[in-house]
């Protein structure tokens, strides 16, 4: 057995557990903060550096291939942002600021461990990680709003997960294995209808962590209610790591090309264009910026399924690059948007939309890099978004997605809306108090880098998309 | 002696009492214990496939100690939760708990 295989995710748990310990020793959220950051940072280093296989390691359980490799490393740049930018956050989660940095962690370890599974049991175990660190870290405040939020999601989450399981008893049940790869070779083109019923009742209780629609309700009352460092986590950590482990659990192990890939592939993209229509339709009158870019994320996810469900239609065996940039442009975009959001909310006191009134005049380098953001998650020329939407629709029209790509345009139109609402009231509205905000050093790097890598890759995309492909494709 | 469909429709039962429950019930303790239920009716899907269909390996088996344990944490984790709403709002009926909604 070959240790360095997982070493990111080793040194990830190790700083966990010394936050922790450090915590008794020493109550300095300096030191915290530093652990954590360092932590992440070598595992950063570990996973950039690491040896790829594409054959699975450790009986089976994982695959550390580059797929699951690029996902590590956007993860870990998410939660090292996520760390930075909740140093703003300090006064009203210092109480357990050690446990938060500790769940952070854990929850990282998750979501590293969710794109690299090889086997239904590391695939639940992984998931299971993450989802219960979040319900702890949605309802860290413990006020009113966040217990409820903390309370919904973990309610729906356990149904989700009861129904993922029952449908991997299904497809233990029909091929006689949990490994994907002995999945796959059992899949042959007259499968069961129990492997079918599998697949789908897989799908529905993996659908819960990306927030698509039979399981998104929790989603905008976990992004309202949780702290906002915790809900920018959870929209440009865990919606990612959700889409990656369906890609990788239904491309490895359920993709047989005119069988049963075929079948998942059409209703993902049956669950894609719900997904997006009805984020859409209820983003339209939200007042609260929170609870709007919780839809937004929805509706998001939406577009990520149409790259899941190319993978299922065109039968290819692993990840695909094109839904990798979509995923990167888009936690650049929350990474930058959040970041605002929290420096924004702390000073102004409330997290409404009209409250940002006038946000131009007050601090015109925060209306620059919220602009950036929300110009990119509406895909506008020029942001890396526009680009990530083209590469994502075209290979819709190539796999015979014609009429999901309509939809999904036309979804775009519709979201142009909101999004240009919020502009707008940043733009024009008058601010009941004109004094300036300011940007503190930390977030404001996080949040005017993102912004630049924004902008980069919707100049240059090609950067990110053919070094994707390189380390996906070749070992 | 009975048969591998016999303790399919066992653990179909409980998966959809579990799950009518879940839905219907008002108290979060309630929906708790339903969750568990479900999750009963997996675990003996999950022995039962591994019976009768690899009866010589225990991946079932294994898989059921790793989803009792999962369970356990999970309930933990979702009374702590239950507790701190308790304190917060003297409830835990879902139905009065709607301070967010669309």
């Amino acid at each position: 057995m070959n240790w360095m295989y997982i070493l990111p995710e080793i040194i990830i748990a190790a700083s966990a557990l010394a936050i922790i310990i450090a915590d008794l020793i020493s109550r300095k959220p300096v030191i915290i903060t530093t652990i954590a950051i360092v932590g992440i940072a070598a595992s950063l280093i570990a996973a950039c550096t690491s040896t790829v296989t594409f054959e699975p390691v450790f009986d089976g359980m994982l695959f550390i291939d580059g797929w699951s490799r690029l996902l590590k490393v956007l993860l870990l740049v998410v939660a090292g942002s996520v760390v930075i930018a909740s140093t703003d956050y300090h006064a009203r989660l210092k109480h357990s600021w050690a446990e938060f940095h500790a769940l952070v962690l854990f929850s990282l370890l998750g979501m590293m461990l969710m794109p690299s599974a090889g086997n239904l049991i590391s695939a639940f175990i992984a998931i299971e990680i993450t989802s219960i660190s979040f319900f702890v870290m949605v309802g860290m405040l413990k006020t009113p709003l966040s217990s409820e939020a903390s309370l919904k999601m973990m309610l729906t989450g356990g149904i989700a997960a009861a129904v993922m399981l029952y449908g991997m008893a299904f497809i233990f049940g029909s091929t006689g294995s949990t490994s994907l790869a002995e999945i796959a070779l059992s899949s042959q083109p007259d499968f069961s209808s129990g492997l079918l019923l599998g697949a789908l009742l897989l799908l529905a209780g993996l659908l819960f962590e990306a927030g698509a629609v039979p399981f998104h309700m929790w989603l905008p009352d976990a992004y309202e209610g949780a702290p906002t460092p915790v809900t920018m986590y959870l929209s440009a950590g865990s919606k990612l790591a959700g889409i990656a482990v369906i890609a990788r659990v239904f491309s490895m192990g359920l993709n047989n090309p005119g069988g049963l890939g075929a079948d998942w592939g059409m209703a993902v993209a049956v669950i894609s264009a719900l997904t997006m229509t009805l984020g859409n339709v209820l983003a339209l009158q939200q007042s609260n910026i929170k609870r709007l870019l919780a839809y937004s994320g929805i509706v998001h996810t939406g577009y990520m399924l149409i790259a899941v469900a190319t993978i299922g239609l065109g039968g290819q065996v692993s990840g695909d690059e094109k839904l990798f940039f979509y995923m990167a442009s888009f936690a650049l975009a929350e990474i930058a948007v959040f970041t605002a959001v929290i420096v924004i909310t702390r000073q102004i006191g409330s997290d409404r939309i009209e409250d940002l009134a006038g946000l131009a005049r007050r601090s015109p380098l925060l209306f620059a890099i919220m602009s950036i953001g929300i110009f990119s998650l509406m895909g506008l020329p020029l942001t890396a978004g526009f680009m990530a939407k083209l590469f994502i629709f075209t290979s819709a029209v190539d796999n015979g997605l014609l009429w999901l790509m309509i939809i999904a345009v036309l979804n775009t139109v519709i979201s142009a809306y909101y999004y240009l609402r919020i502009i707008r009231v940043m733009w024009l509205g008058k601010p009941s108090d004109g004094s300036a905000l300011s940007l503190p050093k930390a977030p404001g790097l996080i949040s005017i880098f993102s912004a630049l890598g924004i902008l980069l890759l919707g100049i240059a995309p090609y950067l990110l998309l053919k070094l994707a492909e390189n380390i996906i494709f070749i070992p | 002696m009975p048969g591998l469909e016999h303790y399919l429709i066992l653990s179909g039962l409980l998966f959809c009492i579990g799950l009518a429950g879940a839905v219907i019930k008002r108290s979060a303790i309630v929906i708790l214990m339903c969750i568990e239920i479900m999750l009963t009716g997996v675990n003996i899907a999950m022995v039962a496939f591994s019976r009768f269909i690899t009866p010589v390996e225990l991946t079932g088996q294994i898989f059921t100690v790793f989803i009792i344990v999962v369970a356990a944490a999970e309930i933990a984790i979702g009374l702590a939760i239950i507790l701190a709403l308790y304190r917060n709002r003297n409830t835990i009926d879902t139905q009065k708990i709607d301070l967010l909604k669309w």
